[in-house]
């Protein structure tokens, strides 16, 4: 295969000047880690609510948190980011949709991205939630109970603790994939990591060194937060656990 | 004595077949040869660039630049004497052509590729078979006339095309305050466009002209705005195959010289084409007459 390689082509200027391709690069990996991180709260935080909601005892409650795993787990995120880019607004009232639809572009569509992969992943980490605290011993639940804690106390000082030690490495495996959805933002217009790299191929025609840089960076990200998790899991291990080895 | 004759009839027949041509003919090297060999030809084609090359509503590819290439087979046919080369065709998208290219998965391909001087590092084209100017589709009752009518509205282009870089260039020096979007590929572009999110799409005219035609109601929407640039598609081979490029660029020449290419660009541009069976309405502009009568594969930039 006679390809031309050449990796002095990221210091080039870019052809609208001022910047070169690093900086394309770097700029991608900034939105990248801003939509992560922020999809990371949204399902990090709802994802535990639901998780708890469907182990409760109340038939109500725990139906909601399962339609919207159900719900949010069977619709392909592709799909659920171009209902939330195009269909939502126009459901709207036509003020508020067409509010969205002028905001400055870049705003809406990290807004959107990094909404649609939060709920999305909320549904993932909500299952995994609800299989931590269902893996403990159903007696650790009646000895709160029996000690005079209400069902809220149980949850916060006895089961919690526990069920989110033990589901640490899937939650590790969640966040990683957070990182990798991302680039799922470049199908509406957000100059993220993969986006970024598919642009410098596209202007360079210097396709392999563009992806391979993406690769690279999308590894540095990901081992990093793998050696976080890993640290972190240590830190809070129960000995005699699951996990405490 | 019996060894001097047949010493100097070796060298008469060796002279006798260095100075004939079909001696040297014969001797393939590049694509000719890999296509001899193999007995097939694969051809790479878009999915949606209408109407260069895409897929009709019975998911075959056809297009004008899909014709050019099948021309060309001909021409390839004709060259290897072998009527039954086999065609074998694969999708490709602007990110995969050129690696795809520079690997073997294709020989040729005839779509709606640019020929500029970074991917003549890579690869080499064609004679010139189409070309396009940058300008902008709008809805048609949109104060939008012109370029200079852009300022401060969002702007929808396609990520990785001359039109992006001339917009995003356009809004940095005259501090135009657009709001520039980079879609995936055409068609989200359009999407942005229909549903309201910019307010343009800047784009080849052609291409322009070809979303009109996929459109719910193509009756909507008008291309506007004086040509920002000029760029030549050609099609695209492996580089340094100069056997394979003059046969490609010999068969083209001929489509061009002999008047065949009006009846072809009337097919797809001025007659109603596939999907909906809608005219695009593309009248052949002097630039194109002029590189029919005098077929080149210069590049604009």
């Amino acid at each position: 295969m006679n390809y031309n390689w050449n990796w002095s082509v990221f210091f080039r200027e870019v052809p609208s000047g001022g910047a070169t391709y690093v900086d394309w690069l770097l700029s991608g990996l900034g939105w990248t880690l801003a939509v992560a991180i922020s999809a990371w709260l949204i399902a990090f935080v709802l994802g535990s609510v639901l998780g708890v909601l469907r182990t409760l005892p109340s038939r109500f409650l725990s139906g909601i948190a399962t339609t919207y795993v159900e719900v949010f787990r069977n619709i392909p995120l592709l799909v659920q980011l171009f209902i939330w880019f195009y269909v939502v607004p126009e459901l709207l009232p036509r003020e508020i949709g067409d509010a969205i639809k002028q905001m400055d572009p870049t705003t809406s569509q990290f807004m959107t991205a990094f909404i649609a992969l939060g709920l999305f992943t909320a549904a993932r980490v909500c299952e995994q939630v609800r299989a931590g605290i269902e893996s403990l011993a159903r007696g650790q639940k009646n000895a709160g109970l029996a000690l005079g804690l209400t069902l809220g106390q149980t949850y916060r000082h006895v089961l919690l603790p526990m069920a989110f030690r033990v589901i640490i490495p899937p939650l590790t495996s969640e966040f990683l994939n957070i990182f990798k959805n991302s680039a799922v933002a470049l199908t509406i217009g957000l100059l993220e990591l993969t986006a970024q790299s598919r642009q410098i191929s596209e202007y360079t025609a210097q396709t392999f060194e563009a992806f391979i840089a993406a690769t690279v960076l999308y590894l540095i990200v990901t081992m990093i937060v793998m050696l976080a998790m890993r640290h972190l899991e240590k830190r809070v291990r129960v000995p005699g656990y699951i996990g405490a080895n | 004595m019996l060894n001097l004759v047949r010493a100097s009839m070796a060298a008469l027949l060796c002279a006798a077949l260095a100075s004939s041509p079909f001696a040297l003919a014969q001797e393939l090297t590049g694509t000719l040869k890999k296509i001899k060999d193999s007995g097939t030809i694969t051809l790479g084609h878009r999915e949606s660039s209408i109407p260069f090359s895409y897929y009709d509503d019975k998911q075959q590819v056809v297009g004008y630049s899909h014709e050019l290439a099948l021309k060309i087979v001909e021409a390839i046919k004709q060259e290897l004497k072998m009527p039954n080369l086999q065609v074998k065709l694969n999708p490709v998208t602007s990110q995969t052509r050129i690696p795809l290219m520079q690997n073997g998965t294709i020989d040729l391909e005839c779509g709606s590729t640019t020929n500029n001087s970074e991917r003549q590092k890579q690869v080499a084209f064609s004679n010139s078979i189409f070309q396009i100017g940058t300008r902008l589709l709008v809805r048609k009752d949109s104060t939008i006339k012109d370029f200079a009518d852009l300022k401060g509205r969002n702007v929808v282009t396609t990520a990785g095309t001359t039109s992006e870089r001339l917009i995003r260039k356009m809004n940095e020096a005259q501090n135009m305050g657009m709001s520039v979007i980079s879609a995936k590929d055409h068609g989200d572009a359009f999407l942005m466009l229909e549903s309201g999110r910019a307010a343009a799409f800047m784009m080849d005219d052609a291409l322009l002209y070809g979303e009109i035609a996929k459109a719910r109601k193509p009756g909507d929407w008008v291309v506007v705005g004086k040509p920002q640039s000029f760029e030549a598609y050609g099609c695209m081979m492996r580089k340094d195959d100069p056997q394979f490029k003059k046969v490609v660029d010999a068969a083209l020449a001929n489509l061009m010289k002999s008047g065949e290419i009006n009846k072809i660009y009337a097919k797809w541009f001025t007659s109603p084409v596939p999907p909906k069976g809608l005219n695009l309405n593309f009248p052949m502009s002097e630039e194109l007459q002029a590189l029919f009568k005098n077929p080149n594969d210069k590049a604009f930039e």
